[in-house]
């Protein structure tokens, strides 16, 4: 055989007479179209519940009162400073809850992951808790608390602490109380995820290195915790966007948010139309949120759970 | 660094009488051992020993329940693990993974308030000092394994510290990369000259780098001595058992004389007032004996059971007249394997009456 015989003949083998060559390739064919198949009812429910009705969302949103096409409802949006004060209203919230969350948080989830096992999933059901009340008990047991003649009031002037009732409902102050409330475990949960994920030889390499606790904890363990804080402050801030009852009840009216201005025009002025393009403004101004945290933060680390470890 | 510099600067270590104990479990028992000055001591065991622990009594990350720790003359025993000075190397390496390999060397300098400069210099020594010239500016999973364990080494040499402490740092990469690291470490020591505390559960790499083998078990000191007095005359059986092959014989001592089968052994020592004694047989210091019984060697004469090769060498296994099986080991070399019996074949083994080593029979403790 020439040198060049024997350099082609194994390749003519391969893709000529190797054994079983068609069947395995029907057989990995096969086992996509399975995958395929075990996706398919989520594929099914998220195009009718999520894709075909953002779809209508986006036509209706163009359609003027008369069934043309216009952009009336869009020019309403910029040209009204009471929209205006919505969307910034709605920043206002969103921005402070996430802040004060990740306040109050980070801590939790600092004390959550230096507790030993059982203490720490013992804590973490008190964490969890709220998760299995419902949304709207628990926005109502803060109006029950917090209102002129409510508990916290009624303590507070008993103790001493104010002679007259204050506001602390039915304003900004409640809204964020109740917000911060049931947004906190969508916080704790990743920080705590992320931080039971940092092995505890960084910190301990970082103290034979010759760091304080406080050194080891800003140099080493905070920047390793980071992606789970970014990955639960984006969460909550992105949840906070679409919020809706909690605002509604605990605002009276006073903190307008646009998931409520959405109702508002639907309910009231039966505008399908210009309800249509606040969605649209609010899914572009969430959507526009995860891009710039993306371009920011890298999110496919902070949502991949990140750095593969050594 | 020169050769001498560090060397004088090294401290001896001295343990005394450390004692952790983790419910009813002593995970430390009363253990108390010296580290030379410059020395290079390994603590073997196997997992759960303790020697890990002593380990980290040593760095300050576990708390003993009474016992003193002196780093010279300074007792360090309630020191914080930042104020001790030890530089560590991490069975993980624990590289800060937000940092690329300079910033990870230069973090213990920056903490010692380096100016940037020298730092610098500092930590592109260190670099060199382990061969990784140059790749400062690399991020730390870019790194191969055999590369992770020179930074970790270089960040826990930069400092210059004074004691050097190893938890198993060779245990994560293959076996050709870590018998070169291992011949590697060991002459960075000889030119660093801190004092090592090294951490292994391999007897080999034991034996390969130290000055001195601490062997631990059941958080108890068993036995320190150099590599070779470790090997050739184990203080007890589990110290035989767990360093190298070996084979135990149950031997009859009676007023100073050993016997097997009826005949009267030479021994290497002299048995020294213990009830019970086995002789342990290592297999690679038996040999085939035919015709003249040579001089200073003991006989003992078996059938061959089983035969297998290895490679470099083969495994041999005899059954002996009273049934024990003992294993010999020997080189593949042609002239050699033409002499070893077929299985089923009768073959007499010999064995020089130094390696006849008497462990007193304690079980797997000492006395």
């Amino acid at each position: 055989m020439s040198v060049a015989e024997s350099l082609h003949a194994p390749l003519a083998v391969r893709t000529e007479d190797a054994p079983n060559a068609a069947g395995l390739k029907s057989d990995a064919a096969k086992e996509r179209m399975q995958l395929l198949g075990l996706c398919s009812p989520a594929l099914v429910l998220v195009t009718i519940t999520m894709v075909l009705p953002v779809i209508w969302l986006f036509y209706l949103s163009f359609l003027s009162d008369e069934g043309t096409f216009s952009l009336e409802h869009y020019h309403r949006l910029t040209a009204s400073k009471a929209y205006a004060r919505i969307f910034y209203t709605t920043f206002q919230v969103s921005v402070l809850t996430t802040l004060i969350c990740v306040v109050i948080g980070y801590p939790l989830a600092y004390f959550l992951a230096q507790l030993p096992r059982r203490a720490a999933a013992l804590c973490m059901i008190t964490v969890l808790l709220p998760f299995w009340t419902s949304l709207l008990v628990r926005t109502y047991a803060w109006l029950v608390l917090l209102q002129r003649k409510g508990l916290v009031n009624t303590w507070a002037i008993e103790l001493g602490l104010w002679d007259e009732p204050i506001k602390i409902v039915h304003n900004l102050n409640g809204t964020l109380i109740g917000m911060v409330h049931i947004m906190l475990p969508f916080l704790v949960l990743p920080v705590y995820a992320s931080m039971k994920a940092i092995d505890t030889d960084y910190v301990k390499a970082a103290a034979n290195l010759g760091a304080s606790p406080i050194q080891a904890f800003w140099k080493v363990f905070f920047p390793l915790s980071l992606p789970g804080l970014f990955a639960g402050a984006l969460i909550v801030f992105v949840l906070c966007l679409g919020f809706f009852v909690t605002p509604a009840v605990l605002g009276g009216g006073r903190v307008i948010m646009v998931a409520m201005s959405i109702t508002d025009t639907i309910e009231l002025f039966f505008n399908w139309g210009a309800a249509s393009a606040l969605g649209v403004v609010l899914l572009v101004m969430t959507l526009g949120s995860l891009f710039a945290a993306s371009k920011l933060l890298n999110l496919d680390r902070i949502l991949g759970g990140g750095r593969g470890g050594h | 660094m020169s050769d001498n510099q560090a060397r004088g600067e090294a401290l001896p270590i001295y343990i005394s009488n450390v004692t952790k104990t983790y419910g009813k479990v002593f995970a430390l028992d009363d253990v108390s051992l010296d580290v030379k000055q410059g020395e290079f001591l390994t603590l073997l065991g196997p997992s759960g020993s303790g020697k890990t622990t002593l380990l980290m009594v040593l760095a300050g990350f576990t708390r003993p329940d009474h016992g003193s720790l002196k780093f010279g003359d300074r007792e360090v025993i309630l020191t914080p693990p930042h104020k001790r000075d030890v530089g560590m190397v991490f069975q993980n390496y624990a590289l800060f993974p937000h940092m690329n390999v300079a910033a990870n060397v230069g973090f213990p300098l920056k903490l010692r308030n380096v100016p940037a400069a020298e730092l610098a210099d500092r930590v592109e020594a260190a670099l060199e000092t382990v061969q990784l010239g140059g790749y400062g500016e690399r991020g730390i999973d870019q790194l191969s394994g055999g590369q992770k364990q020179r930074v970790a080494l270089a960040r826990a040499i930069v400092f210059e510290p004074r004691i050097l402490l190893m938890d198993e740092p060779l245990s994560a990469l293959d076996k050709k990369l870590r018998e070169h690291m291992q011949i590697e470490l060991r002459h960075l020591h000889d030119k660093l000259g801190m004092t090592t505390v090294y951490v292994t559960h391999d007897q080999r790499e034991a034996l390969t780098m130290s000055d001195r083998i601490a062997v631990i078990n059941f958080g108890k000191l068993m036995q320190l001595d150099e590599p070779r007095t470790i090997y050739d005359f184990p203080a007890n059986t589990f110290v035989a058992d767990f360093i190298g092959e070996s084979t135990f014989v149950p031997v009859s001592v009676s007023g100073g004389k050993v016997s097997y089968d009826g005949a009267t052994l030479k021994t290497a020592m002299k048995p020294d007032g213990a009830t019970k004694y086995n002789l342990m047989m290592r297999p690679e210091r038996l040999s085939f004996v035919s015709g003249r019984k040579p001089k200073d060697v003991n006989v003992f004469k078996g059938t061959v059971s089983e035969l297998v090769f290895q490679g470099e060498s083969f495994l041999m296994y005899a059954d002996l007249s009273d049934g024990t099986q003992v294993a010999v080991r020997g080189a593949t070399q042609k002239d050699a394997m033409a002499i070893v019996p077929e299985v089923g074949k009768p073959v007499s083994l010999g064995l020089h009456k130094d390696d006849t080593v008497l462990i007193p029979d304690t079980g797997d403790m000492p006395a």
